[in-house]
């Protein structure tokens, strides 16, 4: 199947394009980016030198390459009540993502390359978008023994990861970090201290005073982040900071960088966007780890992205039941969905507020989450497989978690009015959300 | 004034709010002072007290005020409950409000978990203590308390409105990062217009705790200094096995408010605590006793709690046509 995405603004930051152009996409993948053909004096069905082509008018939308997210909670095995590769992949359509990486904590863990190439099967099968399974670093993410590595990344695993279970031994760290190393894996790592967190469900801070829940103080972060900056240093293994939510861990990140350590790192949107004011009233959906901070951490960590120190914004979708997250506010689980919301929150307000130009957020979640764990997506490179996201930006949309594609609905996003929003996604050619 | 539908929080409570449930605490004190404490007011409704953590004083408290007032009380602790059973906050709720329950109070070791429920359930919610967070009625009848002591329950030339504390300085001392009775404390005394200060050891004070409307010292002769209410908040032992504390004998040499302490503080100074206490440890049993200049309110302190709770009960729960009028309570 040819399709010709016709007359958009393309915005590819890989390669440094942002030109209204055709999009031309041979068997699946980019043949080219071309001046656009006008509708009027274009045959139908053709385009120069590409029959059998379907057309889609892009004209007055904007046309990238199909958004990564290299943070996502997929929940399957094990978890399928909160979600599972289908309606993870449907979500990740429906936000614009065409490549989502997903956690191993799942149940069993991805701590075993049966796992990782179960989840690759699943996906080929029923995935609406490209799944690359993040590997454990230890087994049954318990955080001593290290899990079969090298037979991990043989079966696909596309990076390792002890999120949501933090290795807490240094020396397990630094052995684990040395072993990714030889097999040039990027390991992602989630930074606490857990002995600073223990019974913490909120960021320490007023907020947390006045409503009397025990809190998560932002030393917590800083301090796991800065253990795993100078152990990459030391081992010159690939280290990818998980959710940054403090100004201080982005300090880390961007004093990492100048002493040349092999360091990334990434935000979410919610970071970017709330404050810990948002658990008023207890609302468990905006209950994260690490969580929402304050305005002086999202000041800094949107300069941080707009200089670049921070490379990537990623959701850390992370579905849970709705009867989980209306428990007592320390009882429910942590985290909050991100798919379906990341583009429009993200231009609504970073690029809507000035704070960080379109090219940098569409480098931030396409191209750079790419680099940063060497996947082949990202780009509309000629030759690259077609995965491309359409946007509206003039479209206006109010957050409505019933029309989610995921299973849940733990958003604290609901009711907000956000610009911008997707509105076809194509993988590898294919139509697969309009 | 809009009606209260649940109480939860006097962060939350409007002023107002708060001096008219102090007025009609007044007035019920005047019930409890009778031989025969019962009028009909709640007749026929029912008040469900569901703890979910033990209380002598609390639950007791609350009961009675229910029983004065001729409602039906039931209580539900959490051991032989379908709570043990695992059933959720909401379940719970959802069932006692089913069973035609009136109100509801909920004693919770969770922050928070009385909102919850006030979501879960259309009927009123009364908050008995969740976790760190708030301990509405006990901050009442402590204002209740101040206010009787210093005076200031009916309206006078310098202060017009009932129930005004301005001028008066309230020092609360001891363990201020756990306790839900020092937060309700704060928010209530200052809308009223009192002065707070918090005194304690700094691995006790809460986070940001400048942030909120008080004075915060570490130094116990800084926080009593020329105070016109001491409240002494108890100290629970496993503070020491957590490593905040290195032992009870050093905390009461530092913070334990002794005769020696109180000098500091206003010679007319109320002593108060929420219960219950460690003589020897936050409070010199001299002081708990009364054998100081001053005077100590803790007796008062679980009468006014009864008015207090009465008062609440009351106004959250709208008195049906055919269980007498609203003003056959005082």
């Amino acid at each position: 199947m040819n399709l010709i995405v016709r007359g958009g603004r393309i915005l590819d930051p890989s390669q440094g394009i942002d030109r209204v152009a055709d999009l031309i996409i041979v068997d699946g993948v980019v043949e080219a980016i071309a001046p656009t053909e006008h509708a009027a004096n274009a045959p139908e069905s053709s385009h120069a030198g590409v029959p059998e082509c379907e057309i889609v008018d892009a004209s007055g939308l904007l046309v990238t390459p199909g958004l990564v997210d290299i943070h996502v909670h997929l929940r399957e095995p094990g978890f399928e009540y909160k979600e599972d590769i289908e309606s993870g992949t449907r979500a990740a359509a429906a936000g614009g993502f065409t490549s989502v990486c997903c956690m191993p904590n799942t149940d069993p863990a991805i701590d075993s390359p049966a796992v990782v190439r179960q989840i690759i099967e699943r996906a080929e099968d029923v995935g609406f978008a490209r799944v690359f399974p993040i590997a454990s670093l230890t087994r049954a993410m318990a955080g001593d023994r290290l899990a079969d590595i090298a037979d991990l990344k043989a079966a696909g695993a596309c990076a390792i990861s002890d999120d949501a279970f933090p290795v807490q031994s240094s020396e397990t760290m630094r052995r684990g970090m040395e072993y990714c190393a030889q097999f040039g894996l990027t390991l992602m790592t989630h930074n606490e201290d857990q002995s600073l967190t223990v019974g913490g469900a909120m960021n320490e801070g007023v907020v947390a005073t006045t409503l009397g829940v025990p809190g998560i103080p932002r030393v917590s972060e800083d301090i796991g982040a800065a253990r795993n900056i100078l152990l990459s240093r030391l081992t010159g293994c690939r280290l990818h900071l998980l959710h940054i939510s403090t100004g201080t861990t982005a300090q880390l990140l961007r004093w990492a960088k100048e002493v040349g350590a092999p360091v990334t790192g990434e935000t979410g949107p919610h970071y970017l966007t709330l404050t810990d004011e948002a658990c008023e009233g207890f609302n468990t959906n905006a209950k994260m780890n690490p969580p929402l901070r304050t305005a002086e951490d999202r000041a800094a960590l949107r300069a941080a992205l707009a200089d670049g120190t921070i490379d990537v914004i990623a959701t850390d979708h992370a579905p849970h039941a709705g009867y989980e997250k209306e428990r007592e506010f320390d009882k429910a689980p942590f985290g909050i969905l991100g798919l379906e919301t990341a583009f429009g929150l993200i231009y609504t307000h970073l690029v809507g507020s000035g704070a960080l130009s379109l090219s940098d957020a569409i480098r931030c979640m396409t191209h750079a989450p790419a680099e940063a764990l060497r996947l082949p997506v990202g780009t509309l490179k000629p030759g690259a497989r077609a995965d491309v996201a359409i946007f509206d930006l003039n479209a206006r949309w109010t957050v409505d978690p019933a029309s989610f594609r995921s299973k849940s609905r733990n958003t604290p996003f609901a009711g907000w009015e956000l610009q911008g929003k997707p509105v076809m996604t194509i993988l590898g050619g294919r139509v697969v959300h309009v | 004034m809009t009606g209260m539908t649940d109480l939860l929080s006097l962060r939350e409570l409007d002023v107002r709010h708060i001096r008219n449930i102090l007025a009609t605490a007044s007035n019920m004190r005047e019930i409890l002072d009778r031989s025969v404490k019962k009028v009909p007011t709640l007749r026929g409704r029912a008040v469900v007290t569901l703890f979910y953590e033990a209380s002598t004083r609390t639950r007791t408290s609350f009961e009675l005020a229910a029983k004065y007032m001729s409602a039906d009380a039931v209580n539900i602790s959490v051991a032989q409950s379908s709570v043990s059973k695992g059933e959720s906050l909401k379940d719970t709720l959802r069932t006692l409000q089913s069973v035609t329950a009136d109100c509801i109070v909920i004693r919770h070791s969770s922050s928070g978990a009385a909102h919850q429920a006030a979501r879960f359930a259309e009927i009123p919610v009364i908050n008995a203590g969740d976790g760190r967070h708030e301990h509405p009625t006990q901050g009442l009848l402590d204002a209740l308390t101040i206010a009787e002591a210093k005076g200031r329950c009916s309206p006078s030339d310098a202060r017009p409105v009932a129930f005004d504390l301005s001028g008066l300085t309230v020092a609360i001392v001891g363990d201020l990062a756990h306790s839900r009775v020092a937060r309700s404390n704060v928010w209530c005394l200052t809308k009223l217009g009192a002065t707070v200060r918090w005194c304690g050891p700094a691995t006790l004070i809460p986070a940001d705790a400048r942030s909120l409307p008080v004075t915060v010292t570490t130094d116990l002769r800084e926080g009593l200094a020329d105070a016109d209410v001491v409240m002494v908040l108890r100290l629970q032992t496993e503070r020491m096995e957590k490593g905040l504390l290195p032992s009870m004998r050093e905390y009461a040499g530092v913070w334990g408010v002794s005769p020696r302490a109180l000098a500091w503080a206003k010679p007319d100074a109320l002593v108060m605590h929420p219960g219950p206490m460690n003589r020897g440890i936050e409070i010199s049993a001299d002081v708990a006793d009364g054998h100081v200049p001053g005077s100590v309110a803790i007796e008062d302190q679980v009468k006014n709690g009864v008015a207090v709770r009465m008062a609440c009960l009351y106004l959250l729960i709208e008195p049906g046509s055919d269980a007498g009028g609203r003003g056959e309570t005082a």
